[in-house]
């Protein structure tokens, strides 16, 4: 059922290219979800958000380039560059992110620079939106500029009316799919979550929610064959490794399945839609000061993003939540201990795995079971004798 | 070894500035005693904006804390153990742990128990910047803290006529700055009950104006061969820009080094005897093994300084043959500042300016400006830090030492961490000491 998304994963490129050859778009290739799509598709330009590849034999190419201790993730990034692997970009794109992945933005522009590029200071103050809204807002005007500069196209605000219509139908349909994941014995799998949401970032979304709207009738009658077991969520760090998810899901001797994630390539990325205004430039600039934030700018007290995966544990019945983080990500790393507490006072177990660009599969495999183990400690006693007990 | 060729003399003003730099810590420790504040915040907080609330309050600089501690490497050590032990990863910002470790221990490094802060201000643009108070604050048990978005986009642009970086201030990016001073000078009175005084905040900003650009001129002093200064002395007075930049003892004590350093190269005093070969380095030193910088100077080599000491605090300029020279202040040009918005603005573009700042927008600035201080300071080579301490100042490393490399620049790297002195093999730095000596020609 989710074949056409993991097809668009897993042939990422042979589907930018074929796409450019089918509609002459321009495809923009972009670092961070913090690049509002909307606009790019206001002006018919296709966003592909670049990520790695997950080949440890390949990946230290970006070594000159990039310092060992930035994340192995824009490390990975970087490495496609230097592999060519994205050489039908027309433009390269970046919202003011992390540092790291800034990093590979800069070095992708000095050395492999497709002809256009863009750095978007998108704010980090998403606390105080009194100030950082009008700033967006004329950052934003700015980045059009850029494009109808590069372009040569005047946009209207029907374009981004349009532009903005795109991207939010997508992520309601991927809003409908996800209640799927919420039922007793979910009808998607995490793995079929994950495939589906990066595919979303990989494709024309015109086409993704088109395939979404097919297989949504089907959904409703699925059946699954495999057991539920364990409730879990995935937090952290940026995650799109399908072979963690596979483990979990598929190779652990105790059922488990991810039924929500906390990632910028999941819930992260989509779920907050831009609401509609006269002004499209500031609703999108609302949304983006609005959604879920990064741990990068997720300055509040109480952590915005917090009570957002608490709510998400909660609507779909989370019983633990396996902490990731990508190896040298600052940001995360700052919040997990308060995030492991967080989430361990409101009942909700966690267990911390950090990752690089692969899975220590054997090693990942002995502590998710051991993690999974302490739910399932009473079934151990079910058979016995209540005398022996 | 060389053979000694000029004359040295220590720095008239050296007991001064440790003086200052022990009354400072101290200050921020004991004001509470006196009825005064007490904050904790970056080093490049704009520390003019709460002097607002009264000349008794007093901050504690993290970076510059982290690195004290740093110096003290038995003290960073169980800095390090105390922060890993609750569950924090070894690979963060090396001063953030020595700060997050001194507070979990409760041990201040000059002595006592931790001061808390009263609230914390912070100016963000790396990404560790606003996360340390916010995780400080709940350690601390929720100390309230503010944060000022400083990542509005570059100051300096590329200007392909000139082939240069130049500043281009945009409006709506002073804007921004500007608001969030102006919400941040409600909190503080909210906060702290205090009522905001213009004049005094006024005040505070000319000198943050003025040590800045003080310091950019000092730095200037060092083009001289001999260089009056080497960079190990320099580690010792670049500080206060760090620690007090808008307090006028700050100003007073740079006018005096300054007078100090034209007086030495007026009389070619050398800070090193045997000077024959300059280089530079990059960002933040090892701070436990200072030693390399007395290492090299056997073989002859100062190092003049760094894009680091000269531009963490330093504000600069490029002139109309691309020179670097200290930046005019706001004072120079004529500009009153009269009223609170006056100095807001001032200091909202003011900050905006700092060289330092624009690696944040990319690694070409700083290549760029790098190159020209290998140039206007007369270097033969550069010594290159990849610091696992810092992932602020690391940033576009790599493609520094790329381009210094393209450039013909004999220069050399290392890998360490400024303040964790685990990831620092000082024979290993040593050996590349030696074998960049060799390159330069430099071995007897």
């Amino acid at each position: 059922m989710f074949g056409t998304f993991k097809e668009w994963y897993e042939n990422r490129h042979d589907y930018a290219r074929d796409l450019k050859r089918r509609t002459d778009c321009k495809v923009m290739g972009y670092f961070c979800t913090y690049t509002p799509e909307e606009i790019l598709y206001a002006f018919d330009i296709v966003p592909v958000r670049i990520l790695g590849a997950h080949d440890p034999q390949s990946f230290g190419v970006a070594s000159p380039y990039i310092f060992g201790m930035y994340c192995p993730f824009c490390r990975d990034v970087l490495a496609q560059a230097v592999l060519k692997k994205y050489d039908y970009l027309d433009g390269i794109f970046i919202g003011q992110s992390c540092i790291h992945v800034r990093q590979s933005f800069w070095s992708w522009e000095h050395h492999f620079n497709p002809g256009f590029s863009y750095y978007l200071p998108a704010p980090m103050n998403v606390v105080d939106k009194s100030t950082s809204l009008p700033f967006f807002v004329k950052e934003l005007e700015k980045c059009i500029a850029a494009l109808e500069d590069w372009t040569g196209k005047k946009i209207t605000d029907s374009d981004l009316q349009r532009g903005i219509e795109i991207v939010n139908n997508d992520r309601k349909l991927m809003k409908k799919v996800y209640e799927y994941r919420k039922m007793d014995n979910p009808k998607v799998t995490g793995l079929e979550s994950l495939y589906l949401v990066v595919s979303s970032q990989m494709t024309d979304k015109r086409e993704h929610a088109s395939e979404i709207e097919k297989i949504l009738p089907s959904l409703e009658e699925r059946t699954m064959d495999r057991e539920c077991g364990v409730r879990l969520m995935t937090t952290g760090s940026e995650n799109d490794d399908v072979e963690f998810l596979k483990l979990i899901e598929n190779e652990s001797v105790i059922p488990a399945t991810v039924v929500v994630e906390d990632h910028c390539t999941g819930t992260r990325y989509f779920w907050d839609e831009v609401e509609p205004e006269d002004d499209p430039v500031l609703s999108i600039a609302k949304r983006y000061l609005k959604r879920t934030p990064c741990p990068s700018r997720d300055w509040a007290p109480e952590r915005y993003r917090f009570k957002r995966i608490l709510e998400f544990a909660k609507d779909y019945n989370v019983q633990g939540a396996i902490v990731v983080q990508q190896k040298f990500c600052d940001p995360h790393e700052i919040d997990i201990p308060a995030l492991k507490k967080f989430l361990e006072d409101n009942g909700v177990k966690t267990y911390f795995l950090e990752l690089d660009i692969t899975v220590p599969k054997g090693q990942f495999k002995i502590r998710l079971e051991a993690f999974l183990e302490t739910f399932t400690a009473e079934s151990l006693f079910e058979d016995l004798d209540e005398e022996l007990l | 070894m060389s053979e000694k060729i000029y004359p040295t003399e220590g720095f008239k003003c050296w007991e001064k500035a440790k003086e200052l730099r022990l009354k400072y810590y101290k200050n921020y420790a004991t004001a509470h005693e006196k009825g005064g504040i007490r904050w904790s915040g970056g080093a490049a907080s704009l520390d003019c904006v709460p002097l607002g609330l009264g000349d008794d309050v007093y901050s504690l600089t993290g970076e510059p804390y982290g690195a004290s501690v740093a110096y003290n490497k038995e003290f960073a050590k169980l800095c390090h153990d105390a922060v890993e032990a609750r569950g924090y990863a070894r690979d963060l910002c090396a001063y953030m742990r020595n700060y997050w470790g001194s507070v979990l221990l409760d041990i201040y490094a000059f002595g006592g128990k931790f001061p808390k802060p009263d609230f914390m201000w912070q100016l963000h643009i790396c990404c560790s910047h606003t996360k340390w108070y916010q995780e400080a604050s709940r350690i601390e048990g929720g100390i309230p803290y503010f944060s000022i978005d400083w990542g509005a986009g570059p100051y300096f642009v590329w200007d392909e006529e000139k082939g240069d970086f130049l500043p281009k201030p945009e409006e709506h990016r002073i804007n921004y700055i500007a608001e969030q001073i102006y919400r941040g000078i409600e909190w503080l009175e909210k906060t702290t009950g205090r009522k905001f005084d213009d004049e005094k905040f006024i005040e505070a900003a000319k000198n943050y104006f003025e040590s800045t650009s003080l310091w950019a001129e000092i730095c200037c002093l060092n083009q001289a061969v001999p260089a009056p200064i080497d960079e190990k002395t320099m580690f010792s007075f670049y500080v206060f820009a760090a620690l007090d930049k808008s307090r006028r003892e700050v100003v007073d004590f740079y006018k005096e080094l300054r007078d100090e350093m034209k007086d030495r190269v007026d009389r070619g005093i050398a800070a090193l005897a045997n000077e024959r070969t300059r280089v530079m380095t990059d960002i933040q030193p090892p701070w436990g093994f200072l030693e390399i910088f007395r290492y090299m100077e056997k073989y002859g080599i100062v190092s003049i300084g760094s894009f680091y000491t000269f531009t963490l605090m330093g504000h600069w300029e490029v002139d109309e043959e691309g020179n670097l020279k200290p930046r005019t202040t706001p004072m120079e040009k004529g500009i009153e500042l009269k009223t609170r918005d006056d100095a807001v603005r001032a200091v909202a573009e003011w900050c905006l300016g700092l060289p330092m700042a624009q690696i944040f927008y990319g690694h070409k600035f700083k290549s760029h400006w790098m190159k020209k201080i290998f140039k206007q300071w007369k270097c033969d080579g550069a010594i290159i830090h990849f610091n696992r301490g810092c992932e602020g100042l690391s940033l576009g490393v790599a493609e520094n030492y790329l381009a210094f490399l393209e450039a013909g620049i004999p220069t050399v790297y290392y890998e360490g961490n400024m303040g964790d002195e685990r990831e620092f093999d000082v024979a290993t730095v040593k050996g590349q000491i030696d074998a960049f000596v060799e390159r330069l020609g430099l071995k007897d």
